[in-house]
């Protein structure tokens, strides 16, 4: 599909690889074909996508916590969640006038600017969550149910997490600390000082369980929140585009020729983007993706090793997979040879069960 | 086709069975979003079931892939008449960024009658409210036509 179009054009393509971490992508794929056309871009322009990542991430996580929750049955704090999350959606909305495919970003720079009131509007925001969200952490990481079915479930630890290749908040769960945003900065990660979110330095130790991944993931929209507060801060004047005529923007990178690399800390690890452009040519030559998720899912048969099936569905979660079908399990008892099948909604009662029995006992 | 029993649970709330054939998960945020406290759907009846078969209009995301396309069928057979068909997003209406890939039999109306489309790449939750809005209705008219021809209650 992607080599039948130009750059500009796969950008709306790279956009809907994902509807969640939709700008991460576009980020990811500029970044690369900035990279293999040697395109220079603006300090304003790289704040803007700094912002729009943080917003984006702060979504993310909230709406991974709510379907956390919704697993294993606590309906309550997904819809907490859910409402939570609308802010930012506001936010989004009135910085870029989308609510999920933004369509901000261009390669050399982005496409709208931050006015003052966008930036009065994401103040507001940041406000509005150091009041609110505390609300959420409470109800979820204090409360004791939650915190049983958690803890020492889907345990990563830190040696397997670094032999399987685990990115993102799954590997910072299990207590390292990477983190591209603070190992390789991009963007206007640089001048941010991001510090790596992980659980020892909340709880005092680490677990590498869901509970930590939950927390890892909490902490960091806290942490989006401080960093949002310095980027509208410390954002600098001026263009906010390399070159705004995109016929001339189409020119320079049919004149290009080489490999480009992108790759960027999207919401649920490292996303990597890499592009070859030849010159003489509109189209790309070729483009290759890798969304975390390839990475995380290795480490599931780790964290399934010795847990209940009950808890199978929040330990699928726990790494914000971006996969569409995987609802169904094959059961098999070597012993008596027998095998079964559990669908989704068999698992989802199971695991709902399990909570019922913890509040019960 | 027997639709002696279906008639009787019609006047009632509608019940969506939600279908994803390959969608980028957009629509599906905007669909969560709407059956949310912002938006909350449910308050006008409307309700997400698990299964087709209890399910009075099908929602549909995506541009269908090669691999679901069987699978479209086969729960548009299993959604009981009168049933209304309402695609979500500009990827099952036309294909859109997606219209010229080599895994795709969609977009939906090549595999499956449509009779609500909700376009927006996603659409806002306002639009599919509407959707659905307009969905009830048809259901109405379809219900009734069963009804004329003969279909008990």
């Amino acid at each position: 599909m992607a080599r039948e179009r130009n750059p500009i054009q796969v950008i709306y393509l790279a956009e809907r690889i994902c509807g969640i971490c939709s700008f991460s992508h576009i980020v990811a794929f500029v970044r690369a074909v900035e990279d293999a056309a040697k395109i220079e871009v603006p300090i304003r322009a790289q704040y803007i996508r700094s912002l729009v990542l943080e917003l984006e991430r702060i979504h993310s996580h909230i709406l991974w916590a709510g379907v956390a929750c919704y697993t294993f049955g606590y309906d309550s704090a997904f819809n907490l969640g859910m409402l939570l999350r609308e802010k930012v959606m506001d936010v989004l909305e009135a910085l870029t006038g989308n609510r999920v495919n933004y369509g901000v970003g261009t390669v050399g720079g982005v496409r709208r600017d931050l006015t003052p009131k966008a930036a009065a509007v994401v103040r507001e925001m940041i406000a509005f969550y150091r009041r609110e969200f505390e609300t959420f952490l409470d109800v979820v990481t204090e409360d004791p149910i939650a915190k049983a079915r958690m803890r020492n479930v889907g345990v990563l630890s830190p040696e397997d997490a670094v032999t399987y290749c685990a990115l993102g908040p799954t590997a910072r769960g299990s207590g390292l600390r990477v983190d591209l945003r603070h190992t390789s900065p991009y963007e206007a990660y640089g001048d941010l000082g991001v510090k790596p979110v992980v659980p020892q330095d909340y709880t005092g130790e680490v677990y590498g369980d869901v509970y930590d991944r939950f927390l890892v993931r909490v902490m960091e929209v806290i942490q989006s929140l401080d960093l949002l507060e310095k980027i509208v801060d410390g954002i600098p004047e001026g263009p906010i585009t390399w070159e705004p005529k995109l016929p001339k923007v189409l020119a320079s990178l049919k004149a290009a020729d080489g490999t480009g690399w992108g790759i960027i800390e999207a919401p649920r690890g490292d996303d990597t983007h890499i592009v070859k452009l030849t010159k003489g040519e509109d189209n790309l030559t070729w483009w290759k993706v890798r969304a975390p998720t390839y990475s995380n899912a290795v480490s599931w048969p780790l964290m399934f090793m010795n847990q209940e099936i009950a808890d199978a569905p929040l330990i699928i979660n726990s790494i914000d997979p971006c996969i569409s079908c995987m609802e169904r399990i094959l059961v098999s008892d070597e012993k008596i040879g027998r095998s079964e099948i559990v669908t989704k909604a068999q698992m989802m009662e199971k695991c709902r069960e399990k909570t019922r029995r913890l509040m019960g006992a | 086709m027997k639709m002696t029993r279906v008639l009787e649970i019609l006047p009632k709330s509608l019940w969506v069975f939600h279908c994803n054939s390959g969608s980028c998960n957009g629509c599906d945020i905007e669909i969560v979003a709407t059956i949310t406290p912002r938006y909350d759907i449910e308050r006008f009846g409307m309700k997400l079931v698990g299964s087709p078969r209890h399910a009075d209009a099908l929602l549909v995301t995506g541009p269908v892939t090669k691999y679901m396309t069987d699978r479209l069928r086969r729960i548009y057979a299993q959604v009981p008449d009168p049933k209304v068909v309402i695609v979500v997003g500009n990827c099952g209406a036309s294909g859109d960024v997606f219209f010229k890939s080599y895994s795709l039999d969609g977009p939906v109306d090549n595999i499956i009658p449509v009779d609500v489309y909700v376009h927006g790449c996603p659409p806002r939750p306002e639009a599919i409210i509407e959707g659905a809005a307009k969905a009830v209705l048809l259901l109405e008219k379809k219900r009734e036509e069963l009804l004329k021809a003969g279909a008990s209650r």
